[in-house]
């Protein structure tokens, strides 16, 4: 490993050692090469090693040698197949920010589980979902929940969500074409109000009031687009999220399990439900026991 | 024996690093600045050595922006200066890049002092030999802030300081006549505390105000000489004050 990199501008109490593989990442800064002092740089293998700035080291790993290295790199994110077999969707509303997920994890036709929590608390005031690898979308949240509680130690104040939603986005973006799988949605409520952001494994970032994301959001969107509105309650919000990841659940094969809810609002995030799909199913379309007379029609 | 003062990063036996030391001789020997926080306006204030008759005065500003709502003074060597305002403007920008947000005056002043501690602890390289005055207003809050950082990476926050050349006198003067002005009264406060030490003058003297408002200006000489104009009668007038009542005995 390179020599131990002098912490620029850490917090007390942290060490260097665990955090510069974080920080190599915080590089999403202009070229400064030019203004740097000419003596630091030609010394830098030398004496002044110390100084190179930990941020300019980018991640490193063997690469295989093949003949058409790009056509393999398509291969290998090909095979991962990121097809974010998922519900998740996001909106805001006058009341805050509405959250809710399925619970399904899939690999290929084989449902691997029926209760993964998808919607992952990177802390008390900020949500996010996770669709596509599930071990991705994991580790990058909680590498987030890092991030923010730094910058709130290093500026005596919260990290907004348009803040924490760039963090994440700059490091998808550092590891774009590398087999990352993440399309998360970045709910949470700071000085400005509730915010959403919507960021992906590609390094996109967009800022909307809508979102839903995985294979089962087109028909997670027909019901959320029919059924918004602005000024709902807590409660008619969470029915409409809940409504659009049932059905979502009913027609696609890859999502399942647990209709969970969140709501983030000024306080900060709280789970409203949690309710098996299948029960819901039932709830929204209650079995009519038939008239003996109509079930001989019908043989 | 061999002398503790070569390579900086050998601590001599009575745990000094003297080359921490003479960064800090460096810097006494610099133009004396001065910054006093008001309420509502921040001002810095540096000496300004006469300028030659052939060189262009706007090409040495010795008050720069970090950004728009931070600005520097320094006192030491100018030429450090230059690479350390380079890498805070970057910073502070880098900072707008990745979480949407200006920096707070706290966040760069620890950046930059960080930048100078850096330097304390490495082979083969020498501390910056320079102090800095960083005003600002907080982005959220809109408190307004005064830091000081000096070559060994230490900085705190000050309601007014000065550092350079006389920086004691000037120190002291403050710590007598300071007390929490605002608009032209904080102008007033830091001209009449440089004019402890520089010959007066709107030519000797430089000063930028900074307001939440309308970010940093630098004051014109014809503006700084009509305010020390006010503060010559202001003194006269007290001066004169004194002597009344010493005659009705």
């Amino acid at each position: 490993m390179k020599g131990t990199p002098t912490p620029l501008s850490l917090p007390a109490g942290c060490s260097p050692d665990n955090l510069s593989s974080f920080f190599s990442h915080r590089m999403m800064k202009l070229d400064t090469s030019g203004l740097e002092s000419s003596a630091l740089t030609s010394r830098g293998i030398g004496i002044g090693a110390e100084l190179g700035d930990a941020l300019f080291d980018v991640p490193a790993f063997q690469v295989p040698e093949v003949t058409d290295f790009d056509g393999f790199q398509k291969e290998a994110v090909q095979m991962v197949k990121p097809a974010k077999g998922t519900t998740t969707l996001a909106f805001i509303f006058k009341e805050g920010v509405m959250v809710a997920a399925d619970s399904r994890a899939s690999m290929g036709g084989y449902i691997s589980s029926q209760s993964v929590k998808k919607i992952i608390e990177i802390n008390p005031y900020m949500l996010g979902t996770m669709a596509g690898g599930a071990a991705d979308c994991q580790f990058w949240h909680r590498n987030l929940g890092i991030k923010c509680r730094l910058h709130e130690l290093a500026n005596k104040r919260r990290i907004s969500v348009t803040g924490a939603s760039k963090l994440l986005a700059n490091i998808l973006y550092s590891y774009r074409g590398m087999g990352l799988s993440v399309g998360t949605m970045i709910a949470g409520w700071d000085e400005t109000g509730p915010g959403l952001y919507y960021v992906d494994s590609e390094g996109g970032r967009l800022k909307g009031t809508r979102f839903s994301v995985g294979s089962g959001s087109p028909y997670a969107y027909g019901v959320l687009d029919s059924g918004y509105r602005y000024d709902m309650s807590v409660e008619e919000a969470a029915e409409l999220a809940r409504r659009a990841i049932y059905h979502a659940t009913f027609r696609d094969g890859a999502s399942g399990g647990v209709a969970s809810v969140y709501h983030v609002g000024p306080e900060g995030w709280k789970k409203l439900s949690g309710d098996d799909v299948g029960e819901l199913h039932y709830k929204y379309y209650p079995v009519v026991p038939s008239t003996v007379e109509q079930e001989m029609a019908e043989v | 024996m061999a002398r503790y003062d070569r390579a900086i990063t050998v601590f001599s036996p009575d745990g000094h690093l003297f080359q921490v030391e003479y960064a800090l001789e460096a810097v006494r020997k610099g133009n004396a600045a001065v910054g006093v926080r008001g309420t509502d306006t921040i001002v810095l204030g540096v000496e300004k050595k006469s300028t030659a008759k052939l060189q262009d005065s706007r090409s040495v500003r010795k008050i720069v922006n970090l950004d728009k709502h931070i600005a520097l003074a320094c006192a030491g060597l100018k030429a450090d200066a230059r690479v350390l305002i380079n890498r805070a403007r970057i910073e502070c920008q880098s900072h707008r890049l990745t979480v949407e947000d200006p920096v707070t005056v706290e966040y760069i002043t620890r950046y930059i002092a960080g930048l100078q501690q850096k330097y304390t602890q490495s082979g083969g390289v020498r501390p910056f030999g320079l102090s800095t005055l960083i005003i600002g207003f907080d982005p959220y809050t809109g408190a307004p802030s005064l830091y000081q950082t000096d070559p060994s990476g230490t900085f705190s926050a000050w309601k007014a300081n000065s550092t350079g050349r006389n920086s004691n006198s000037i120190r002291e003067f403050l710590e007598k006549n300071y007390k929490e002005t605002s608009g032209q009264e904080t102008v007033k406060l830091a001209i009449r505390a440089l004019l402890e030490v520089v010959e007066s003058g709107g030519k000797n003297i430089e000063i930028a105000v900074m307001t939440k408002e309308d970010g940093l200006r630098q004051l014109e000489e014809e503006e700084i000489d009509a305010i020390v104009a006010e503060i010559e009668a202001e003194k006269a007038a007290a001066e004169a004050a004194k002597k009344a009542p010493a005659k009705d005995t």
